[in-house]
């Protein structure tokens, strides 16, 4: 008989995702795509005011139209699905008011929906939409932070009493002192601009409502659809087990679309009302309206150093603007809580003060988008440094190293309270310097100045907060699964089905599980078929953010994986009347532990397992579907680090920026598959470059968004996208077999802050800097004084 | 009232004849008329390249195109230039493996779009550079990948169609 020496493992291979094939032939499935018998289409009547009472809705003209089923206003459903409160118990004195899927009395910004027009096909329900006539009653509108909680500005929420929904203040050591004792102090504001995630595929959602049995179900192009079976089932009031969401294809996600949203609840409640599937599909300009937006954020600095450019301590005060409502569940509050938290944690001083307020305004909500926290806190960090370090006249490499929290002082807990089990900056840097040939860089820099040609090099290091344990929302009070469990079934055929509980929006989890899975049972990965997203079927789980896909859902398929190993290994030690420790399983086989000769197909132990347990021992039960289930237990967050480098030029007349090169090196601890993680810090690298340069939603003094559509909101595009290079140091964490992290943000964490410092190199000879993101041609013009 | 009116179309080599509204896009029509879901919507302002099809060979944006417009026209989608994936089924089959290889597609909504307009490229400019090819794509938006993936799968198989 043949032998097969030793087993495959996947872990580290760049294996292609098998399950490309289907959308690289137009056959993926997206929400939008799922067409359901007697199915309807709904519109939004949005409002146009960033504040206004509601005097009157008359939906009679609507209702006359052709094809027009039905007009819902904010009173007609109440009834039918109760409003939420978007606070969590842990952020201590946080408040917000509650929400309902429609407005009732007035609406707080413009793209709130307050009526819903349901007919035979979108187009007719635009035409309604058209036809229904509100009165409004237009309020001042509060749209600049600044002035949120100034006595004299209008209160949103009266019942909230002012227009604060959160305060925070943090710290540590004895900041006071460390400024006294400091050589220096650098002092700058940052501003930066509110952009949004602008998911190429628009939030859809399709509800299918059976009164007979009064079970819904639900396609969502959505990342957690657990969260959202349990926010269903909790304010439609219907049993948990009678809701069931389907996600299939996702086109693009980025914490876009794991927030609940009043359009999307609107939705499912219309189809209970109506007992027939309805479906929304977003259109681009209410996207803009309606989507969550991210990042307004203003940030005050100062850093305290030593000749030596030894920093001796920090202070921050951050201003957020969130929109008139915190959103439900995860709360508005997170990205301010994070951006100070996150701010010193590279670096090794102890003293630092942080104050955050978040603050209600008259602007579409924002919440959770792709590195929460991370892209203001990291830029803002790092300008400080360099700015720092050009002060001292010293090498902003140098002074990095010196500040860095340094391998022997692992573990270690931040300024703020964050544990690092083992970060690697240091190495990081190293590969970095080393990878972009950043000396010779320099050099051609300060050559390329004398001829007036005006190149930047810009670092930004950073940390990312992945694989989040339940401190992050469950404490809080939120039903958010921070436990992610896998399913696997043997077929008979002696295949694996695979179902996790973590989702797949493009990043490629169902090829990172198969792959851990394959490697853990000893089969191919071909013979191993993932399935994920679906309520019915799927184990309970969190689903996919906070980069956790590989950190939880990959350590759960991994014991999973062993666990069905071990029940297989037993039926084969039954069969072949042998020891289960005498036994391997090695490319699809089972094979003699010492000598690798083959001794039984797989297909043959589940035709006889399945079809002809007869044959086995009496007192001998196979077990071959497995659960398991991972939670990490032993620290808050896995953090990961890495150090960005961009390569930009400068157009001093024009202030056009170019991007010439960009390169990231990031630790994720064990790389599952090398290609998809380097394509995910591309894809992040490149949406934090849209941030730093192009992405803004401009709002004027009304509350009206001045920058609503593709055309006016600049996303990045081929031909100014730079090439991007990703290096990799490898620190698996000791807490998870598997040693993975997560690796989804890094890239978005770190971006925005290295061009920044970029620009500002290049804008060094002529003493200026910018301060402001994006960093637009006029905010260029503006800081070289020629505007 | 019936406002509608009727077309007939060549979808992928297949006469259809129908009635559509005047208002309809060519994408809706193509989505919802003939079910042909792989030409997908971004931004119904013909800036993301999302719908990208081909009408009488040569490519243009679905949304900005009304269905009534194509009447007697030679209409080919995503659909049709794919075939099923498997090698020799489809004229972007080669663009189909390379992108796959690179990983040049993350959610997959833009990549129909991108194949079409990658495929239109390399038929207009069969040695295009990587250059060439971030120009050609930068009608098309990608959220995800940030484009290094694509420019990559593109330029390669521009080199092996240059071989053979």
């Amino acid at each position: 008989m043949t032998a097969i020496e030793k087993g495959r493992s996947y872990i580290g291979e760049s294996v292609v995702r098998p399950q490309t094939k289907r959308l690289l032939a137009g056959r993926g499935v997206f929400t939008d795509d799922v067409t359901l018998p007697r199915m309807l289409h709904v519109a939004f009547v949005r409002s146009p005011h960033a504040h206004a009472r509601i005097v009157s809705i008359d939906a009679a003209g609507a209702r006359a139209l052709p094809g027009v089923v039905a007009v819902v206003t904010g009173e007609d459903m109440a009834p039918v699905c109760s409003g939420w409160v978007g606070t969590l118990a842990h952020f201590q004195g946080m408040k917000s008011a509650m929400q309902r899927p429609l407005a009732t009395g007035k609406a707080s910004w413009q793209g709130e929906p307050v009526a819903a027009v349901v007919a035979e096909s979108r187009a007719l329900a635009e035409d309604g939409v058209s036809a229904v006539r509100v009165e409004w009653e237009p309020l001042p509108a509060v749209t600049d932070p600044e002035r949120a909680l100034d006595p004299l500005t209008p209160v949103i929420h009266p019942e909230l009493g002012d227009n604060l929904a959160f305060t925070l203040e943090l710290s540590s050591g004895d900041v006071e002192a460390a400024f006294k004792g400091a050589d220096a102090v650098v002092t700058d504001t940052f501003t930066m601009g509110r952009h949004t995630g602008v998911t190429l595929e628009a939030r859809a959602i399709l509800a299918d409502f059976d009164p007979s049995e009064r079970r819904l179900t639900v396609y969502h192009s959505f990342q957690a659809p657990n969260m959202m079976q349990d926010i269903l089932a909790h304010h439609l009031g219907l049993p948990e087990q009678d809701v069931r969401v389907i996600c299939k294809d996702v086109g693009g996600s980025f914490g876009i679309k794991v927030h609940i949203y009043p359009d999307e609840m609107a939705t499912c409640a219309l189809s209970v009302m109506l007992g027939r599937p309805v479906k929304f599909t977003a259109d681009r300009l209410e996207s803009f309206v309606s989507d969550i937006h991210a990042r307004e954020h203003r940030v005050k600095a100062e850093l305290a150093v030593k000749r030596d450019g030894t920093i001796l301590g920090m202070r921050v005060d951050d201003l957020t603007g969130i929109g008139p409502y915190s959103v439900y569940p995860r709360t508005s509050a997170v990205e301010g809580n994070q951006t100070i938290r996150l701010t010193p944690g590279v670096y090794r001083f102890r003293d630092y003060a942080a104050s955050l307020r978040v603050v209600f305004q008259n602007k579409t909500p924002m919440c959770q988008y792709r590195a929460v926290g991370h892209p203001i806190a990291f830029a803002v960090m790092e300008a400080m440094v360099d700015r720092a370090a050009r002060g001292l006249g010293l090498d902003p490499v140098d002074v990095r190293r010196k500040n860095y929290v340094t391998a022997e002082m692992y573990p270690h807990t931040s300024q703020t309270g964050y544990f690092f089990e083992r970060l690697s900056h240091e190495e990081a840097l190293d590969k970095l310097l080393e990878i972009s040939g950043y000396r010779a860089l320099c050099a051609e820099r300060d050559q390329l100045r004398k001829q007036g040609i005006h190149r930047g090099l810009g670092l930004c290091a950073f940390i990312e907060l992945t694989t989040p344990g339940p401190a992050f929302y469950g404490v809080g009070g939120a039903r958010i699964s921070s436990q992610d469990g896998c399913t696997i079934k043997l077929e008979p055929s002696g295949k694996l089905t695979c179902m996790t509980g973590v989702t797949e929006q493009g990043q490629g989890t169902d090829t990172m599980i198969a792959q851990v899975v394959a490697s853990a049972v000893g089969l191919a990965m071909e013979d191993v078929r993932v399935l994920t997203g679906d309520t019915m079927v799927s184990p309970y789980g969190g689903g996919t953010w906070a980069s956790r896909g590989a950190g939880i859902g990959g350590e759960a398929a991994l014991q999973t994986g062993k666990a069905i190993r071990g029940n297989i290994l037993k039926v084969a030690a039954a069969i072949l009347q042998c020891e289960p420790e005498d036994l391997d399983i090695r490319l699809g086989k089972i094979v003699d532990l010492l000598t690798g000769e083959v001794r039984l197909e797989l297909g043959e132990l589940g035709r006889i397992a399945y079809f002809r347990p007869d044959t086995l021992p009496k007192d001998f039960q196979s077990e071959l579907t497995v659960t398991r289930h991972y939670v990490p237990r032993h620290q808050g967050f896995a953090f990961t680090n890495g150090i960005q480098l961009s390569h930009v030029e400068v157009d001093v007349e024009t202030g056009f920026v170019r991007l010439l090169k960009h390169w990231c090196v990031e630790d994720c601890g064990r790389v599952i598959n090398p290609r998809l993680v380097d394509e995910q810090l591309r894809g992040a690298i490149v949406q934090g470059i849209g941030a730093a340069l192009y992405e803004h939603l401009v709002y004027d003094e009304q509350g009206q968004l001045l920058t609503g559509t593709m055309m006016d909101y600049l996303v990045p595009m081929a031909a100014e996208m730079p090439e991007i290079v990703v290096g990799h140091v490898e620190t698996p964490t000791a807490y998870a077999e598997g040693g993975f992290k997560g690796a989804g943000e890094a890239g978005t964490a770190g971006a925005p802050g290295a061009v920044l410092n970029a620009v500002n190199d290049a804008l060094a000879p002529f003493g200026a800097r910018v301060t402001s993101q994006p960093i637009t041609p006029e905010v260029v013009l503006k800081a070289l004084g020629a505007l | 009232m019936d406002e509608t009116v009727p077309i007939s179309v060549t979808v992928n080599g297949v006469t259809v004849d129908r009635r559509v509204e005047p208002r309809q896009t060519l994408v809706d029509f193509l989505r919802y008329g003939l079910e042909l879901t792989g030409s997908h919507v971004g931004c119904e302002q013909g800036v993301c390249g999302a719908c990208t099809v081909r009408v009488d060979g040569a490519i243009v944006r679905g949304c900005l195109m009304l269905a009534v417009q194509c009447d007697g026209s030679r209409v080919e989608t995503i659909e049709g230039v794919a075939g099923s994936g498997a090698a020799g089924t489809g004229e972007v089959f080669d663009l189909q493996q390379a992108f796959a290889q690179e990983n040049a597609l993350q959610c997959g909504f833009c990549t129909p779009g991108m194949l079409l307009t990658a495929q239109d490229l390399l038929a207009r400019k069969p040695g295009a550079s990587s250059q060439d090819i971030r120009e050609a794509l930068s009608g098309n938006y990608c959220r995800c990948t940030g484009y290094h993936a694509i420019v990559e799968a593109v330029r390669k198989t521009a080199e092996s169609r240059g071989r053979t």
